[in-house]
């Protein structure tokens, strides 16, 4: 039988928090944060990766504004699914909501200094085009940066922080972060969306249009690195952070299919990219990049899973002094968390009928007069 | 001086000041011009007159770009529960959790999705459906603004909670009754204060571009423009600025009977007794007294309160230390007081600045009702540019009413629960957060340049009627996107 509570890093000698069960609303909502980070890895990661892509598919002005014009009405709602993500982490694990935020100060500034950066590029770059030149530096080190360090802060919770008996992070500020796992987590996490940035230019900019033959090519590419990369990440975890995978726990079996999922991921990709070279049979144009963007999300949802998987039952892992923060020990009251699947109940259906209508009313690829337009 | 440097929970509380103030000069006026954008809109659908359309048009960029300032520095607030104050974090998590999580989820997706729609899906969809857009993005953002009032009140007057030993260590309020909580005594007042005071800012800056082009006179267009601005925006402050006197009444009762210390902080009152109202004055913290010349009725703020001239109320010098006994006065309702008082100073000069900024707004509702009146603008040159720079009044009126309530109930984060000094992270020193400040201040003066200048550059280019694509053409050019 298997142990659904214990975690596969259980071999690793993570300080245990005091030993409890975690209720089942308390699974439910960790379930819940992964549901949100998900949303957000796959809508924000188009949109980060394109912004991370940016100055090298884009090379005239209107280029650039068509490229922009393709993130433009999305990415508002896309960073939502981060905000909720982090709220429902407040709501429902408040300790490790605190831990990770505070322990990781000037990374999660970092990022906060990028989504700003780029949403005053977003929204200003059309209209102050004195400060063009600044603008395009903005968008695009306002999406590298964090694209870069959520995968750097997942490695390093995966890995595990050292926490002091109170809970708070006890190591380096920054430095003490970058770690050769995280750091190869985060350049995971920036490739698979660059690939995802690659798919969606693919398949939202104009059928004969350079941008699009610059991101047909390049989505080939990074398809090929984020696999790289991930292999390296995978033989830096079992050197560095554990050594076996546990197949008598539940998350060691999930774990090892959602490794297998990315593969498949990776393979489904490649086989609907065709030839590599941009298609300009329309027909045949839109059937591959819309599966080669549907097989490109393949991977950010396994990669969510396979952290879920390795991290469960910890929230975060401590290396010491202090216990580590896990989903039982962490978790809200019964009261709060019901007042909030309730609260999810009635959200996030509608938040889905939301998203299909306004990406229903976006659908397309995007035209020079609408670029040029605002 | 030198220690303010290496104090995490005063850099802190700076931080979250700075931030808090900047991301509050564009909600405002975003859930405030919002109205009118959707107002606009909905003229424009029952008419379809191009100029309509171009009014429409003109509001939807302003308040997009505006909107779009607020989500980015809004951000910032949400993390910044977790980076500067994990203590706090830990502390409210339980409670203040439900509703962040339910404004994200019921409210927010809806206004940031639906702006992308309101922003650039004019031709993609049809009129009704973007008419219901903007109204979408409007409820959206007030509803937002409920949520997050709730867990502010929650922290003003806390109830429907209990305190418990948490499993990580430390204590944590846990929640006992959801519906008590965040419908707490200060909820619906606060509610009703902010929200009417946003509609208020969006009304005198309607107002303020309205008079702008009474000014210049452009064209008989840009006139036209400018009188319907103006009587729109008028119609709208004349019920707001009205509606104020209730829901302020409200608010201030509610601090009269449950936030003592605030009530005393406001008035300056230093000893026990009735609540005289005081006009204007100074407060010397370090001997204990206020210089004011007082409201000529004794025990004004007792009448208002609860009808009674002669309700007591504990002083600063009582509730200076220690919990206090509320049930020797008639005043207060709670039966204790924890003990601890603000700076009394800025939170008395603060909260007479929100009430003479009221004034003020009468005084400039009256200069409008004048405008409007005499057919002939030309002649109300004077009227005309005070009403231009009308939206400074409402908006020292919003910032130093926020003063009075965030000022007002230190040392207490979350009143007579945590106070603010335990409240910060542990693991954030002071030299990080030093740098952050200086970021911030680099990365909101720069945002706030950029912005005041697209502003002004729509502002002074207008609305621009689409026929006569020539003519369109070239005085937009400013405005246009493209390369």
């Amino acid at each position: 039988m298997l142990s659904l509570i214990s975690s596969p890093l259980a071999a690793t000698g993570f300080i245990d928090a005091a030993v409890m069960d975690p209720t089942p609303l308390q699974i439910l909502w960790f379930m819940i944060i992964g549901v949100l980070l998900l949303g957000y890895f796959v809508l924000d990661g188009f949109d980060l990766g394109t912004g991370a892509l940016y100055p090298f598919i884009a090379k005239t002005d209107t280029e650039k504004a068509m490229v922009r014009r393709s993130v433009g009405p999305l990415w508002d709602g896309n960073e939502v699914w981060l905000l909720s993500g982090g709220g429902a982490l407040f709501a429902a694990f408040a300790p490790a909501y605190a831990t990770s935020f505070s322990g990781f100060y000037l990374a999660i500034m970092l990022v906060l200094f990028g989504l700003i950066a780029r949403a005053a590029a977003i929204e200003f770059r059309s209209l102050e085009r004195s400060l063009g030149g600044f603008f395009d530096a903005a968008f695009f080190l306002g999406s590298a940066v964090p694209a870069l360090l959520f995968g750097v802060a997942v490695g390093n919770v995966v890995q595990g922080i050292p926490l002091d008996v109170n809970g708070d992070y006890a190591g380096l500020p920054l430095v003490g972060l970058l770690r050769p796992f995280p750091l190869a987590c985060g350049l995971v996490g920036l490739s698979t969306m660059l690939l995802q940035g690659a798919s969606w230019q693919s398949l939202k900019q104009p059928l004969e249009s350079e941008v699009r033959a610059r991101a047909v090519r390049l989505r080939r590419v990074l398809l090929i690195l984020t696999l790289v990369l991930f292999a390296l990440a995978s033989v830096l975890y079992f050197l560095l952070v554990s050594p076996v995978v546990d197949f008598g726990t539940f998350g060691g079996i999930l774990a090892i299919i959602a490794a297998a999922l990315f593969v498949v991921g990776v393979i489904a990709a490649f086989v609907a990219q065709g030839n590599g070279m941009p298609a300009t049979n329309p027909v045949t144009a839109k059937s591959q990049d819309v599966m080669s963007f549907v097989a490109a999300n393949i991977l950010p949802v396994s990669l969510i899973i396979l952290t879920a998987a390795t991290l469960f039952p910890y929230l975060i892992p401590s290396t010491g002094p202090g216990p580590s923060i896990s989903v039982a020990s962490a978790g809200g009251s019964e009261l709060a968390l019901t007042v909030m699947t309730i609260i999810a109940c009635i959200g996030v259906p509608l938040v889905l009928i939301y998203h299909v209508m306004v990406y229903r009313t976006f659908r397309g690829r995007v035209t020079e007069d609408e670029a040029l337009e605002y | 001086m030198v220690e303010f440097f290496t104090d995490v929970a005063a850099l802190s509380r700076l931080q979250f000041a700075i931030t808090v103030i900047f991301h509050f000069l564009f909600v405002p006026l975003s859930i405030g011009l919002g109205l009118f954008t959707a107002l606009a809109e909905t003229r424009y659908y029952r008419t379809r007159k191009p100029e309509d359309k171009a009014a429409s048009r003109f509001w939807v960029k302003i308040f997009t770009t505006t909107f779009i300032i607020g989500v980015a520095t809004g951000i910032t607030m949400e993390f910044s529960f977790g980076s500067n104050w994990a203590n706090y974090s830990r502390f409210v998590g339980d409670i203040f959790g439900a509703p962040l999580a339910a404004e994200a989820l019921l409210a927010f997706f809806l206004e940031s999705l639906f702006l992308g729609v309101v922003l650039f899906g004019r031709k993609r969809l049809k009129p009704g459906l973007y008419l219901a857009s903007t109204w979408v993005v409007w409820f959206g953002s007030a509803l937002s603004a409920l949520w997050i009032l709730i867990a502010n009140s929650w922290m003003q007057t806390p109830a429907g909670y209990e305190v418990v030993e948490s499993a990580t260590g430390g204590a944590k309020a846990q929640l006992v009754d959801f519906w008590a909580a965040a419908l707490n005594p200060s909820t619906v007042p606060r509610y009703l204060h902010t929200v009417d005071s946003l509609v208020i800012l969006g009304a005198f800056s309607v107002m303020a571009i309205g008079a702008y082009y009474l000014l210049r006179r452009r064209s008989a267009q840009q006139v036209a423009f400018g009188k319907r601005f103006l009587t729109t925006g008028l119609i709208v402050g004349i019920v707001t600025v009205i509606l104020m006197l209730p829901f302020a009444h409200m608010q201030a009762a509610q601090v009269a009977t449950t936030q003592p210390a605030k009530l005393a902080a406001m008035e300056g009152q230093w000893n026990d007794g009735p609540g005289n109202m005081t006009l204007f004055g100074w407060v010397d913290e370090a001997n204990g007294t206020t210089t004011a010349v007082e409201f000529p009725s004794p025990g004004f703020v007792g009448i208002l309160a609860n009808g009674n001239a002669d309700a007591t109320y504990p002083g600063l010098i009582t509730m200076k230390d220690g919990p206090v006994d509320l049930s020797n006065y008639t005043g207060p309702v709670d039966s204790v007081y924890p003990g601890g008082i603000p700076s009394v100073n800025l939170t008395f000069q603060a909260y007479h600045l929100m009430v003479v900024m009221y004034c003020l707004l009468v005084l400039w509702i009256i200069f409008a009702i004048i405008l409007v009146r005499s057919e002939k603008h030309r002649k109300g040159k004077v009227l005309n540019y005070l009403m231009v720079f009308g939206p400074i009044v409402p908006f020292l009126a919003i910032q130093s009413g926020w003063i009075v309530a965030e000022v007002g109930r230190q040392p207490w984060v979350v009143y007579g629960l945590l106070r603010t000094d335990d409240a910060i992270s542990m693991s954030v020193s002071a030299p990080e957060i030093l740098i952050t400040i200086l970021l911030f201040i680099v990365f909101y003066a720069f945002l706030f340049v950029v912005w005041l200048r697209v502003i002004l550059k729509m502002i002074k280019a207008g609305p621009q009627l689409e026929e006569g694509e020539a003519a369109t053409a070239d005085s937009s050019d400013d405005l246009k996107g493209g390369e």
